[in-house]
């Protein structure tokens, strides 16, 4: 008998190839972070704050990336699935509600990876250069990240309507993108404004992987903290709520 | 010695939606290498019974059995003997057939011939097209080739010849016949009387929520026509049925 391993191997693979193949989830996911950094990398408004602009930019860009994949692609894959009944007919496979979780986990994993190569890549064709120690922990949170933001997902897909999923993920994805400390730093900001932005799980992870990739690891602790906290939060929430199926 | 145990067994089973009663106190059971339809008017309970014993929902009382085990509870080992064909169909939009299928197989261990099976359903002819391009009826037929991958013990189709042409209706009734004649217990719902005529080797009607009668086409309508017979039973009383 396949195990479950396996099983939610092929899920993953079958949920990355979907992805892949899908022309708007590729622009989200790659097109539009991978513009951004070019946009950012060339220009010099806004003001980003001391230290080398473009290895600023990259994490920002990379936090950016995650939202899409994580949450933007996550939730909307997640709501019509639900829609079309795909996640009731999975659960009674042997693959199971498990392994089809199992199975979308990695799949996000696997495409933030591909993304974060791609955009290094770029970014380095720009004059990245990340800290070394720092692009090791930046990578650790963006797995924090990648939970919290795939928790969130699935706490607006379990709860919404398939078409208001659709709305208010992108509605999301631009707020976050442009005034949520996604790309602009949080001290670029008003200091009331800065403060609350913080607190949110976009302005956490751009922060936190802007902190970790130019090696200030001192102030990672309170980013890692909301970041933690949402992801808890969201969880639970979403446990409680979560619907597989529209009926 | 000892008649087998049926595959699906369906115990005094009652359940409500908020204060509505849609099953109450429904019994039936399905026999092993038989087709069971299930004939009921709208709200009548059928896929709520089906989704039962599928798993998908949890009876508030009585009991449902398949293969001996609570669908509810079932294991990765139980739904790999489990096909279902749902209501909705449960097909992502943006696939394209083939390629849902060979991952579903991917998923048992038994994927049987999956080839054959997408030539009798004649889904070659559009394995190109992503499925929430494809008609009504064509993706009926993926759905239907969905269920019988894993070559089950037990398949539940829900109205599986819904919107279908009337060629493309005897190719599945075909295919359903062969999965019976390997042994397979078939359970079916539908509304048309004469997909339950030519294929049931066992009639359920139901009504408001309970079994109303229950046999071969012949126990079941005796010298009337099953479409008599099932009017007579489930007319709701002032209420016009046709």
């Amino acid at each position: 008998m396949t195990s479950p391993a396996i099983r939610a191997r092929s899920q993953a693979g079958f949920e990355i190839r979907t992805l892949l193949s899908n022309g708007e989830q590729l622009l989200v996911s790659l097109l539009l972070p991978a513009l951004a950094l070019v946009g950012l990398a060339v220009t010099s408004t806004p003001h980003l704050g001391p230290g080398r602009r473009i290895d600023i930019v990259v994490p920002s860009v990379l936090a950016l990336a995650v939202v899409s994949t994580a949450f933007t692609g996550q939730a909307i894959a997640t709501g019509f699935d639900r829609r079309y009944g795909v996640l009731r007919l999975l659960g009674i496979t042997p693959l199971g509600r498990g392994g089809l979780l199992a199975g979308k986990a990695i799949a996000v994993v696997v495409i933030v990876a591909l993304q974060t190569l791609v955009l290094g890549i770029l970014g380095a064709c720009f004059g990245w250069h990340p800290d070394g120690p720092g692009l090791f922990v930046g990578l650790l949170l963006m797995l924090v990240g990648t939970w919290t933001w795939v928790a969130l997902a699935l706490f607006i897909s379990g709860i919404l309507r398939a078409e208001a999923v659709l709305a208010v993920a992108n509605l999301l994805w631009i707020l976050f993108a442009g005034a949520g400390g996604l790309l602009l730093p949080t001290h670029r900001f008003p200091e009331a404004a800065g403060a609350v932005v913080r607190l949110l799980p976009s302005g956490a992870l751009g922060d936190g992987l802007r902190d970790a990739m130019t090696g200030h690891f001192d102030s990672l602790v309170e980013p890692v903290l909301v970041l933690l906290v949402w992801g808890a939060v969201l969880t639970v929430a979403t446990a409680k709520t979560f619907r597989w199926d529209d009926r | 010695m000892s008649a087998p145990v049926p595959p699906v067994i369906v115990d005094g089973v009652t359940h409500h939606y908020g204060s509505k009663l849609a099953l109450h106190d429904m019994s039936w059971q399905a026999p092993q290498g038989a087709i069971t339809c299930i004939l009921g008017p709208n709200g009548a309970g059928k896929t709520s019974i089906m989704e039962m014993a599928e798993g998908l929902r949890r009876p508030e009382s009585g009991t449902v059995r398949v293969l001996g085990n609570d669908p509810w509870h079932a294991d990765a080992d139980h739904r790999r003997r489990v096909g279902v064909m749902l209501q909705d169909g449960g097909l992502p939009g943006s696939v394209k057939p083939l390629r849902l299928l060979h991952h579903l197989a991917s998923l048992y261990d038994e994927t049987g011939e999956l080839s054959s099976l997408v030539d009798e359903l004649g889904i070659e002819e559009f394995r190109h097209t992503s499925l929430r391009r494809l008609s009504g009826g064509q993706r009926q037929r993926v759905a239907l080739a969905a269920a019988l991958v894993g070559q089950p013990d037990v398949v539940f189709l829900d109205e599986p010849s819904a919107g279908l042409d009337p060629h493309a209706r005897l190719d599945v009734w075909d295919l359903v016949r062969r999965t019976r004649d390997r042994g397979c217990c078939v359970v079916v719902t539908t509304h048309s009387f004469e997909e339950a005529e030519r294929l049931a080797d066992r009639v359920i009607i139901v009504a408001a929520g309970t079994v109303a009668t229950a046999g071969s086409v012949t126990e079941v309508s005796g010298t009337a026509s099953l479409e008599d017979t099932y009017f007579s039973l489930t007319r709701i009383p002032g209420k016009t049925m046709r």
